[in-house]
């Protein structure tokens, strides 16, 4: 990432190459975003939020650090391959309407029920969240793959 | 969901395990593990055959998209459980045969999941009531064929002839969903029984040819009719279990199926019948007049196939014709039952006769028949099938092919009894046809047994030939045992199968009482015919050096495959031609073409629906609205003057973080967040991408002013302003936000309404832009890779032309 600002004819970036501020602070708030992009996710059914941009700001989140970091090092943090969490993410989306059939209702009919749970009282359990979590994992897997499928032409 | 949806979708469900196991363990050949499927298949599928005999139809619901009418509509009769009896029954032999015929060492994973994908696929056309789900496993067979006839996908006759299969039947299945639709116009369902019971309806329309003829194409393109018979011959290049299994047994049968089906329904029409008729009896002679020529005993067998196809199809025909015209009712059974008769009997030979030709390929290495010959004493039991199942094909008795070809000479010689009123004249064609078709027939038939196992021994094969595994025996055995059973004890099958098949295709609840025998007396005139074929045939046989001259007439340029070639080679430049036109390169020209679009079909709506323009609903402007538009008018205008590219990536941002600002004072809180996240993201996309650019700045030289495009960016600019007036000011209809903010805590469990609308209300739309997404990531993963082993490649070459 930052041989790309380099290349783009900017030759003080040169001098940021071990920013530590830059480096501590992303880890720090990659946390943070990463935390927000779930509270997203999850509060997305009653509160602004859902899938997309729970799965964009994780994918976010993650850029931060390839900003801050370099690939190699990155790739270590997080040993994902972002084409098995489109691969999850699409057999989730696509599934989860297809298990409806053994439920005897027509194509994406989606269920949903109350139970109690000791701390947070009640709770609704819904199988929304499941096609949710598959449209997450795609948004964020194909946006992670892409920017890192262009940037690793830089070597 | 019941359980002979299960049945359905067992393969499938199944080719998934199949997949993921042969990934990790490969010590047993996974044809063990597959064999199961097709033979849990076929038991369940016995179970039900009481049923059937009695009259009685199953018809299971399950619903799928209910508001469209495309349900999963289970409709068992006993033509539909014929062809899924013989679907995984032949299945099963045919999974047996291929343990022995791949080696270990083939990619086994891929052949397996795809016959499993196939064998969904064809069950669920035989086994449904609507027609669009009908379309769906067609075109599903159409591709799983594509696949297996690939399966050596580094041969290129394999890939030529998988194309050319799959532009074909494809070509055909989609013409015959305009005809299904064209039905659903009339009647207005997409069940084949709510089209029975509307047949009024039909009678009376005058989109029914229209109807008719779009199904044809359908049927003729699958059962590799004349002329689109041309990809039957090529699909060959299959691996042999394939072939026996797709291409011989059960895919081209979908089209004899189809007809089936539809018999009840089309008969009263006279293009139907005499179209089936006439393109059945002269695919069938035609073919068996080409298949003698060939070398390939593959090729041979597919010429066959396509004759016994034509077969069958005319019999169908001939047997709605003796309805439609209420000539003789007897003749219409005769005919009906010699058609679902020879389906059985033609799975049954031909199926066998493909393992065994994949025997002597596997054994001797070759199919060529000019290289084979006198492997008797060395393949005695290969000889022993071979000469049961070829005298089967040739309609000799006592085996099951002679039974079902005399029930069809005695059906085609019956029309001259039938007054069919002006076809009068001509119709003594019609039993001369069927009778010549008969003779190539027989003599290919003894053909392949003397240029195989009889003559010289010709020690011209790759392999030293000997008798094959037992494993490989097996399924051709079983086969050749049932033509022999069916040959000598008909009545098995005549009040269990094929009565009940009839009565599906006649569409009665009366059993027909069918007796089929050997032996009519000798006042029976087809007894006489077989007689001529075998003596007519015989003595062709013995002077085939004198006569087979006149194949040299047929020339390259008058076939069909040359007609197929051109037109493909032609197509495909002329879409070069028109392609290269308007494809520069340059995106700039792109955009000028969408939005010029965009300009013409926003004009043309305009001037349809009328302007509305009321600022009266508007609320007041404050200030912050203002800043923010002056803040984005600015950055705009700076990126347009800039030469680096970095302050237009942050303007870009600056723009892409107003309008989210935008969102959050007008309440669009999901909006506002997801127009933050993108625009995060796409910074950092721009940041990557502009690495690619050239390295020199911008505007190095003084960029002209082009009517064009000042053109289209004002047009578009003005247009977007005026539909934001004119939708605002006058609604057109009542905004069906109403009924989601009603129904959203009390459908869906929901407080967001946005997000329920996303994975519930609408979760379609979801779901497919999920899909695109996903689609879009791996394909600029393919073109990435695919970039980069390129340039691999370059430099290999450069780096080898600096070494010369």
């Amino acid at each position: 990432m930052k041989s790309t600002l380099k290349k783009a004819g900017y030759s003080k970036v040169q001098k940021q190459v071990h920013d530590v501020f830059l480096q501590f602070t992303s880890k720090v708030i990659f946390f943070i975003i990463i935390l927000f992009a779930f509270k997203l996710f999850f509060a997305g059914h009653y509160t602004p939020g859902g899938g997309f941009v729970g799965g964009l700001l994780a994918a976010a989140a993650i850029i931060l650090l390839l900003i801050a970091f370099d690939q190699k090092t990155v790739e270590k943090m997080l040993p994902i391959d972002f084409r098995i969490l489109i691969a999850t993410g699409l057999v989730l989306a696509a599934g989860l309407p297809t298990l409806s059939f053994l439920f005897g209702t027509p194509f994406f009919t989606h269920q949903h029920t109350y139970i109690t749970v000791p701390v947070f009282g009640e709770v609704a359990l819904h199988s929304a969240v499941i096609f949710d979590v598959g449209v997450f994992l795609t948004v964020a897997g194909t946006a992670l793959l892409i920017i890192k499928l262009i940037a690793e032409e830089d070597d | 969901m019941t359980l002979i949806h299960l049945a359905i979708l067992l393969p499938v469900i199944a080719a998934v395990f199949i997949g993921t196991l042969y990934r990790y363990y490969r010590r047993i050949h996974l044809g063990w593990f597959v064999l199961p499927v097709p033979l849990l298949i076929v038991i369940y599928l016995f179970t039900l055959i009481p049923r059937a005999m009695n009259g009685q139809v199953i018809h299971e619901t399950m619903q799928f998209m209910p508001r469209i009418g495309m349900n999963f509509d289970v409709y068992i009769d006993g033509l539909g459980l014929l062809f899924a009896i013989l679907i995984s029954g032949i299945g099963a032999l045919v999974v047996l045969y291929s343990i022995g015929y791949l080696s270990e060492k083939e990619n086994l994973g891929n052949f397996y999941v795809f016959l499993l994908m196939f064998m969904t696929a064809m069950l669920g056309i035989v086994l449904n009531d609507n027609v669009i789900m009908l379309y769906l496993f067609w075109e599903l067979t159409s591709i799983s064929s594509f696949l297996l006839i690939a399966f050596w996908y580094t041969r290129d006759r394999s890939l030529y002839g998988a194309l050319k299969s799959m532009i074909i039947t494809m070509f055909g299945g989609f013409l015959m969903l305009g005809g299904f639709i064209t039905l659903y116009l009339i009647t207005g369902t997409f069940s084949i029984r709510g089209m029975i019971e509307a047949l009024p309806q039909i009678q009376e329309s005058p989109l029914a040819p229209f109807a008719i003829v779009l199904i044809l194409f359908g049927a003729f393109t699958k059962s590799a009719q004349f002329p689109f018979y041309i990809w039957l011959p090529d699909a060959m290049e299959a691996p042999t279990p394939v072939s026996a299994y797709l291409h011989s047994a059960t895919m081209v049968k979908a089209g004899i199926y189809l007809v089936a089906r539809f018999t009840p329904l089309f008969a009263f029409s006279n293009l139907w019948v005499w179209t089936i008729l006439i393109v059945g009896l002269f695919t069938m002679a035609w073919a068996s007049f080409n298949a003698i020529k060939k070398d390939d005993l593959k090729a041979i067998l597919a010429f066959s196939t396509v004759s016994q196809l034509g077969l069958i199809m005319s019999l169908l025909g001939l047997g709605a014709l003796s309805l439609a015209t209420g000539a003789n009712d007897e003749l219409f059974t005769v005919a009906v039952v010699a058609a679902v008769f020879h389906t059985i009997n033609h799975a049954t030979f031909k199926g066998a006769l493909f393992m065994i030709t994949g025997i002597i390929d596997h054994e001797t290495g070759t199919r060529s028949m000019k290289r084979l010959g006198g492997l008797l004493t060395i393949m005695p039991v290969s000889f022993t099938l071979t000469v049961i199942t070829a005298l089967s094909m040739a309609g000799l008795p006592p085996f099951n092919g002679f039974l079902s070809k005399e029930l069809f000479l005695e059906a085609m010689i019956t029309v001259l009894k039938a007054d069919f009123g002006a076809m009068a004249s001509t119709d003594f064609l019609i039993p001369l046809v069927a009778v010549i078709g008969s003779i190539f027939t027989f003599i290919y038939s003894i053909l392949i047994i003397y240029g195989i196992f009889l003559g010289k021994r010709t020690h011209d094969t790759p392999k030293e030939p000997h008798d094959p595994p037992v494993l490989m025996l097996i399924s051709p055995a079983i086969l050749s045992l049932l033509v022999i059973i069916f040959g000598l004890f008909p009545n098995v099958l005549s009040a269990t199968i094929i009565d009940p098949a009839a009565m599906g295709i006649m569409d009665s609840a009366e059993p027909l009482g069918t007796h089929l025998a050997m032996w009519h007396g000798f006042a029976n005139p087809a007894l006489w015919a077989t007689v001529a074929v075998v003596i007519i045939g015989s003595v062709m046989f013995y002077f085939r050096d004198r006569w087979m001259f006149i194949y040299n007439y047929h020339k390259e340029a008058f076939t069909l495959n040359f007609l197929y070639d051109q037109g493909l080679l032609y197509s495909r430049i002329g879409s070069e031609k028109v392609t290269d036109g308007y494809m520069t390169g340059y995106i700039r020209n792109y955009l000028v073409y969408i939005f010029g679009f965009f300009i013409v079909m926003g004009i043309i709506t305009l001037m349809n629906s009328g302007f509305n323009m009321d600022f009266s609903g508007f609320a007041p402007v404050g200030i912050q609205e203002v800043i923010i538009s002056l803040i984005i008018l600015i950055a705009t205008a700076v990126i347009l003057i800039t030469r680096s590219r970095m302050v237009s990536i942050i303007m870009l941002g600056s723009i892409g973080f107003s309008m989210a600002l935008f969102f959050v004072f007008f309440r669009a809180p999901d909006l506002a967040l997801t127009q933050l996240a993108i625009e995060t993201v796409t910074t950092a996309l721009f940041l990557v991408c502009f690495y690619h650019l050239p390295k020199k700045s911008r505007h190095e030289e003084r960029m002209r002013f082009k009517f064009t495009n000042f053109i289209v960016s004002a047009g578009v600019g003005i247009l977007v302003i005026l539909f934001g007036i004119s939708a605002f000011s006058g609604r057109v209809f009542e905004p069906i936000s109403e009924f989601h903010i009603e129904n959203v805590y009390e459908l869906a469990a929901g407080g967001n309404m946005v997000n329920v609308i996303l994975v519930d209300f609408r979760g379609f739309d979801t779901l497919f832009e999920t899909l695109v997404f996903g689609i879009a990531g791996i394909g600029i993963y393919t073109l990435m890779k695919l970039k980069l082993t390129r340039k691999d490649e370059d430099n290999e070459e450069h780096s080898e032309e600096s070494r010369v």
